[in-house]
């Protein structure tokens, strides 16, 4: 019998499918808003954007607020040791059936790259989508008053900028969560919260 | 009462729908138990004045009656347009107005006074000789009778005091106006009164504005808010607020942007009280939470008209979008001049002007406009072969005194010298051997027009596309008529053309989207690369399994 981990508390899963559902629904409107797609009327998608932006950014103030009170924060402290073990693994000794390099523990719950790319997500793509969103969301008041440079354009397309960066990874995210030992074996773990240990 | 055969051009639809409205004020009267004046509640009754017991034999007569009273009417009507049908251009200086003005639609009154006077407030303008200072010119009648009052195109502003033959020997008659009925009746003016003239602008029934037509004596709610007859039914100077006998909110300059509160009571100031914001104020939009706010930023770039007025010659009657004179003169087989109307019945041929097209629920043109026109002066040089703008509505895209408006974009085709290069204005109206309507020459019509504006004519014209604009502004629907996001926020919507804006839905920047589907499309073409590996290979890994 493998020995499971009790991997993701109960408020770290539902901010993990709260976000996704939230990210997927604003990703689905705002796009509609962009004139990607006409699946939703203008109107509708604005509402819906403007509605599912309030609870994200909600959501991500407790977020914020779990990840300093618990320290879980640490996680995404980013390392560059095994990071080619790791790039090795996923283009290669993945076929060969080699084993995973990285071994997952309570204390470190991700790997080296997973690391980075939450990394970049927290510090890089969702700041230029909150900030973006919120110039964007207040921009009737703001105009006039922010430097000659920015206007609504350059605003609306960081905004598409960061929301495409954010598809990008959503997709990769998407797919790596099936590269476990079976396909639904990570998605399990995000729902229930245990791991098996390999 | 007095209207059996009139010419149809010559009278305005005035008398019927104010039958029609009159009684149903009675009738509503009766039936809450009172009779219920249709004019205001006035504190003189005209009917009992001694002085309008008339005999009168002409209107400058009834005139001489009410200024007995009203002894400073008449002068303070002779410093308004309506008298001199005279403007000065605040921006450049440049005389404006209906005495020197060109248009793209009748073109020009010179030469054709007695005709267009029908439109004077003033008797007897028929040429040069008429008496600008003369106080009894004045009608007070057109205005401000409740009764059956016409002036009938052709008799240089007078109603007919007769049965007259009118062109003569023409079969046509005018019946004469009860001129004592008509000044007991007077009171504050009324839609239908100002309506007369200003419905019927470009000589017909809604052609030329398309926001101001007949459908507007007794109109819905529908077709607007503010003037209908079973709601606000407001008369036209309730925003365009007459003080001494000036009407504010003239289309020759007009406020553009008013980013002000309602104008408060009693506090002096020179705004103009025929804007939306003079009692809307700048923030109209409240009580929704999602929308108010983004809605009163849209008044920031947009007029209010621009999403309130969805469409504009709504009330079913059409306007005129085109005008091609270079069509007139054609005669049937018979040598006689003839009509041709679509199927709605709207027509779109005349001998006498030439082509038309009318059009009705027109979605408007959009464009920058800061308030001030730049209208061109009847020596303006024409480029053949170019579309020449007889007016352009000026505005800077994106500056803080301009908003983005509807407009009606009129396109005509008119004569013009081509030798001298100018528009040229010619007389149509007057039964005489030089007018186009009765001659059906251009040459002759052209130089006897040219002869009244003291310009030369070269003897040699050609007919040039011309353009003309037009503000749209009355006609606001009912706020659920008003336009939707999506009818700008969409590729080709209403905007499209419309610059300095950055529109969401509209406008994106073509490369950031290549690069980003580009770049999720990679993710997922990764993906299932590796993804097929992983199957491809899984046989092989069977064995090294490591659980
Ligand atoms: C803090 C969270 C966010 C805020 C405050 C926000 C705000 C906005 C605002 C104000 C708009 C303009 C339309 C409107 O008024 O609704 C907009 C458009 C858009 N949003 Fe967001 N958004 C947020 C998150 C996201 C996310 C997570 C995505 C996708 C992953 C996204 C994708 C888009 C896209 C594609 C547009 C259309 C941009 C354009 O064409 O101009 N947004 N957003």
């Amino acid at each position: 019998m493998t020995k499971r981990i009790y991997l993701f508390t109960r408020f770290e899963r539902f901010w993990h499918w709260s976000q996704a559902a939230l990210v997927l629904i604003l990703m689905f409107s705002g796009l509609a808003i962009h004139g990607s797609h006409s699946l939703l009327e203008f109107q509708a998608a604005v509402e819906v954007h403007e509605i599912a932006a309030w609870l994200l950014i909600g959501l991500w103030i407790f977020a914020i607020f779990w990840h300093f009170t618990t320290g879980q924060w640490k996680h995404y402290i980013p390392t560059l040791r095994n990071i080619d073990r790791m790039v090795r693994y996923y283009s290669y000794g993945m076929f060969t059936g080699a084993k995973h390099p990285y071994k997952i523990t309570v204390e470190r719950k991700h790997n080296p790259l997973q690391r980075l790319a939450y990394l970049v997500i927290k510090l890089l793509i969702n700041p230029l989508i909150w900030i973006s969103g919120l110039i964007y969301l207040f921009w009737g008041s703001l105009q006039g008053l922010t430097p000659g440079f920015l206007g609504l354009q350059q605003v609306a397309v960081a905004h598409t900028l960061g929301a495409f960066l954010m598809l990008a990874f959503v997709i990769i995210h998407v797919y790596l969560a099936t590269v476990g030992h079976t396909p639904l074996e990570k998605i399990k773990a995000m729902i229930t919260g245990w791991e098996n240990e390999h | 009462m007095r209207h059996a055969e009139r010419l149809t051009h010559a009278s305005p639809a005035r008398a019927s729908a104010w039958r029609r409205c009159r009684l149903l004020v009675v009738a509503l009267g009766f039936l809450g138990g009172v009779v219920t004046s249709p004019l205001s509640a006035s504190t003189a009754d005209h009917t009992k004045f001694e002085e309008l017991e008339g005999p009168f034999e002409t209107g400058q007569e009834v005139t001489e009656a009410c200024l007995s009273c009203h002894t400073e009417a008449a002068a303070q009507l002779m410093q308004t347009p309506h008298w001199t049908w005279e403007y000065e251009d605040p921006v450049k200086g440049e005389p404006l107005g209906k005495k020197t003005m060109l248009n793209a639609f009748c073109i020009g009154h010179q030469s054709n006074e007695a005709f267009c006077a029908a439109c004077h407030a003033g008797y007897g303008w028929e040429d040069d000789s008429f008496d600008f200072t003369a106080e009894r010119n004045v009608d007070c009648l057109v205005c401000h009778s409740a009764e059956d009052y016409v002036k009938p195109f052709g008799l240089a502003g007078h109603p007919a005091y007769e049965r007259t033959e009118y062109p003569p020997d023409s079969g046509n008659f005018y019946e004469p106006t009860d001129l004592v009925a008509a000044a007991r009746s007077v009171g504050v003016s009324s839609r239908e009164a100002c309506g007369s003239c200003h419905f019927y602008g470009g000589g017909g029934d809604g052609v030329k504005h398309g926001d101001l037509d007949s459908s507007l004596v007794d109109p819905s709610e529908a077709l607007d808010v503010h003037m209908a007859s079973d709601g606000l039914n407001f008369s036209c100077a309730e925003c365009h607020e007459t003080r001494d006998h000036k009407v504010p909110g003239s289309r020759l300059s007009m406020t553009a942007s008013d980013a002000h509160g309602p104008i408060m009571r009693g506090r002096k100031d020179d705004r103009n009280p025929a804007s939306c914001q003079a009692c809307h104020g700048e923030q109209p939009h409240d009580g929704d939470l999602l929308h108010s706010e983004r809605l009163n930023h849209h008044a920031h770039t947009l007029a209010c008209q621009t999403c309130h007025i969805p469409t504009f010659a709504r009330g079913g009657v059409p306007t005129r979008m085109a005008w091609d004179w270079s069509q007139a003169t054609q005669l049937d087989a018979d040598g006689n001049p003839f009509k041709l109307k679509n199927d709605q019945g709207h027509l779109t041929y005349d001998s006498r002007k030439g082509r038309f097209e009318p059009q009705e629920n027109v979605v408007p043109d959009y464009q920058w406009f800061d308030g001030s026109v730049d209208y061109i002066q009847p020596d303006a040089t024409v480029t053949p072969g170019e579309t020449f703008y007889v007016n352009r509505f000026r505005g800077t895209p994106g500056s803080a005194d301009a908003r983005i408006w509807p407009v009606k974009n009129f396109s005509g085709r008119q004569p013009y010298d081509t030798e001298n290069g100018n528009l040229v204005v010619m007389q149509v109206g007057i039964p005489n051997d030089t007018s186009l309507w009765f001659n059906f020459d251009f040459a002759k019509a052209i130089q006897a027009g040219m002869a009244a504006t003291d310009r030369p004519f070269s003897g040699q014209f050609d007919f040039v596309d011309t353009r003309m604009t037009w503000p749209i502004t009355h006609m606001v629907a009912p706020a659920e008529d008003a336009l939707a996001c999506a009818d700008c926020h969409r590729p080709s919507g209403r905007l499209d053309e419309v610059p300095g804006i950055w529109l969401p839905g509209r406008d994106s920047n073509p490369w950031v989207d290549r690069i980003g589907f580009g770049l999720a499309g990679l993710m997922l073409l990764g993906s299932a690369a590796h993804a097929g590996t992983r199957l491809i290979t899984r046989k092989r890994r069977k064995g090294a399994t490591h659980d």
